[in-house]
């Protein structure tokens, strides 16, 4: 078990979302970087769905109420266990009565807090991730507040061996294939239904923009700025399906990006979407920050999720390892 | 950027194929052809059925004439797939709308029921009768989409369609019984929403415990009873 001490909104328990239950209208929800989220478990020998914390305001604390390993993985942030700073992408054993604080990340906005056993909340539908919007899901369907006594299950693999190891954070060991401009988050994306219903010169507003992430920005959407892409006739689009990372451009103009927590449902003209790849990139985009899309062909987008799968892969192989030293 | 767009040089003999499009790698949409009517929406709900069992589909979502794939891995070859999808399209016969029928009590009217005002307005009918005319229709729930167990009811009488709003209500209530352009629902969640709110519903839309959460489904009927007005 675990207690929160220090939490502000919107701190939630995630795993890699709930699955085949979009048909009775209900979203995926799940870590915002699933890549982080898999490394945290992969570090720890736990399955790569165990559900974690995901922490987005700051500063968080918790108090260990057994011994337990962690690993904090995602944003890189000032980080101590009691008066001991703990390394980003790095797991550690806590004794019982042990302190985590984590302060605001250095980069990135998301950090996961993964424990040994995972979070163990029941699962709703078949995920542990909270639905905040229905409120259900994760511990009682809400963020975390301070007093909260939060559940971890049984390690899989107790780990006789070592315990204080860290991985290489994949913005170093992915390299982005054609980096931007310093600052500037180069989105990989691929056109999507309503592309050509666009002007030419709309077309190349939206490829040459140096988009800004709006504060009005979260889990479930992020909101651009710098153009408004407009279309010499609105369309009506009958309501349909939309998964995260999907682009659409609402009658104002201003791009919409969905992200885990968005609606099943959408009816807004679809630009582009951005490729499985990347998502995990722009779940640590922070607002106010820029990005710019760029595209892919379907087999480069499907291509792309190979240094995806090989980092993780690796990164759960090593730690196995260095378990048994 | 759709993937199949022929361009039939037999418009009119031979009928048009539904429209199919990525939404990244993991999500296709199929796009029914034509307007909408029950008939193309029981074709959507058939392909829903099939294309659902198909291997490396791990979900298919019906919305309003379209049905959204999602897969489990990015397939391989999209065109052969689509082509696949639009065959079995032209063989499908449509489901009708036979599922159950789900009746609902609604207080009209009321605290909750803060648009009707609009809608006698708009329509230039009494309260009452307005009441009466979305209590006698039937209803067909033609997706569950948007919120969990909110279903899409079609078969509005023309009589109180009412657009929907351009700001939207902050404070619409779980319950509320609402009319959206062409169509009427049962807000599932208190959230903002930009339908017409004419009364509220006490029953209970959606239950994450159960193994079927959604009361609704595509292909139900739905009835709304007066159990009181509030006016």
């Amino acid at each position: 078990m675990i207690e929160i001490l220090t939490s502000h909104a919107f701190n939630t328990i995630q795993d890699r979302g709930r699955r085949g239950a979009r048909r009775f209208g209900v979203s995926t929800s799940g870590a915002m970087d699933p890549v982080a989220l898999e490394a945290g478990n992969a570090l720890l020998g736990n399955d790569g769905d165990a559900a974690s914390i995901e922490v987005q305001t700051f500063p968080f604390r918790l108090r260990f109420k057994a011994d337990i390993s962690f690993a904090l993985t995602g944003a890189d942030c000032d980080a101590r266990l009691g008066q001991r700073a703990v390394p980003p992408w790095w797991c550690m054993r806590a004794r019982a009565g042990d302190i985590l604080t984590i302060g605001s990340p250095k980069r990135g906005a998301r950090v996961y807090v993964s424990l040994a056993g995972g979070i163990d909340v029941p699962p709703v539908l078949g995920s542990r991730s909270t639905h905040l919007r229905a409120g259900f899901g994760g511990l009682d369907g809400r963020a975390l507040q301070s007093g909260d006594v939060v559940p971890v299950g049984n390690p899989q693999r107790e780990s006789p061996g070592r315990i204080e190891f860290g991985a290489e954070p994949p913005e170093i060991a992915i390299a982005e294939s054609d980096p931007a401009e310093e600052r500037v988050l180069r989105v990989r994306v691929i056109r999507a239904g309503e592309y050509d219903l666009f002007s030419e010169e709309m077309q190349g507003t939206f490829w040459s923009t140096r988009w800004k992430i709006s504060a009005q920005s979260d889990r479930g959407g992020y909101r651009l700025g710098g153009a408004n892409l407009t279309l010499a006739a609105p369309v009506e689009m009958r309501s349909h399906g939309v998964v995260a990372g999907v682009v659409q451009v609402p009658p104002s103009g201003e791009p919409i990006i969905q992200m885990s927590d968005a609606n099943t449902a959408g009816g807004y003209p679809k630009m582009a979407a951005v490729i499985q790849a990347d998502l995990w990139r722009l779940g640590q985009a922070r607002p106010g920050s820029f990005i710019t899309f760029s595209e892919v062909s379907y087999r480069d987008a499907v291509a792309a999720m190979a240094p995806v799968s090989d980092y993780i892969g690796r990164v759960r192989a090593t730690a196995d390892l260095y378990r048994t030293l | 950027m759709s993937i199949t767009h022929r361009v039939s040089p037999f418009v009119g003999v031979l009928e048009k194929d539904p429209k199919i499009s990525l939404i990244g790698t993991l999500a296709m949409l199929v796009e029914a052809p034509g307007e909408f009517d029950l008939v193309q929406q029981g074709r959507v709900w058939s392909l829903a059925d099939v294309l659902s069992s198909w291997p490396n589909v791990e979900e298919a979502v019906v919305g309003v004439t379209n049905v959204m794939l999602t897969f489990v891995q990015p397939p391989d070859d999209i065109g052969a797939l689509a082509v696949d999808i639009i065959e079995l399209w032209h063989r499908l016969s449509p489901r009708s709308p036979n599922g159950k029928l789900i009746e609902i009590p609604v207080v009209y009217g009321g605290e909750l029921g803060f648009d009707l005002p609009a809608v006698v307005a708009r329509s230039g009918l009494s309260a009452r009768e307005v009441i009466r005319i979305h209590s006698e229709g039937e209803y067909t729930v033609c997706a569950i989409a948007s919120s969990p167990g909110f279903g899409y009811l079609h078969g509005l009488d023309p009589r109180i369609f009412m657009p929907r709003k351009s700001v939207p209500s902050l404070n619409m209530r779980a319950g509320s019984v609402t009319i959206g352009g062409m169509q009427t629902g049962v807000a599932v969640l208190t959230s903002p929403n930009g339908w017409n709110a004419i009364g509220r519903a006490e029953m209970t839309m959606f239950d994450p415990r159960k193994t079927q959460p959604s009361l609704m489904a595509p292909g139900d009927r739905v009835k709304f009873r007066i159990d009181r007005i509030e006016l």
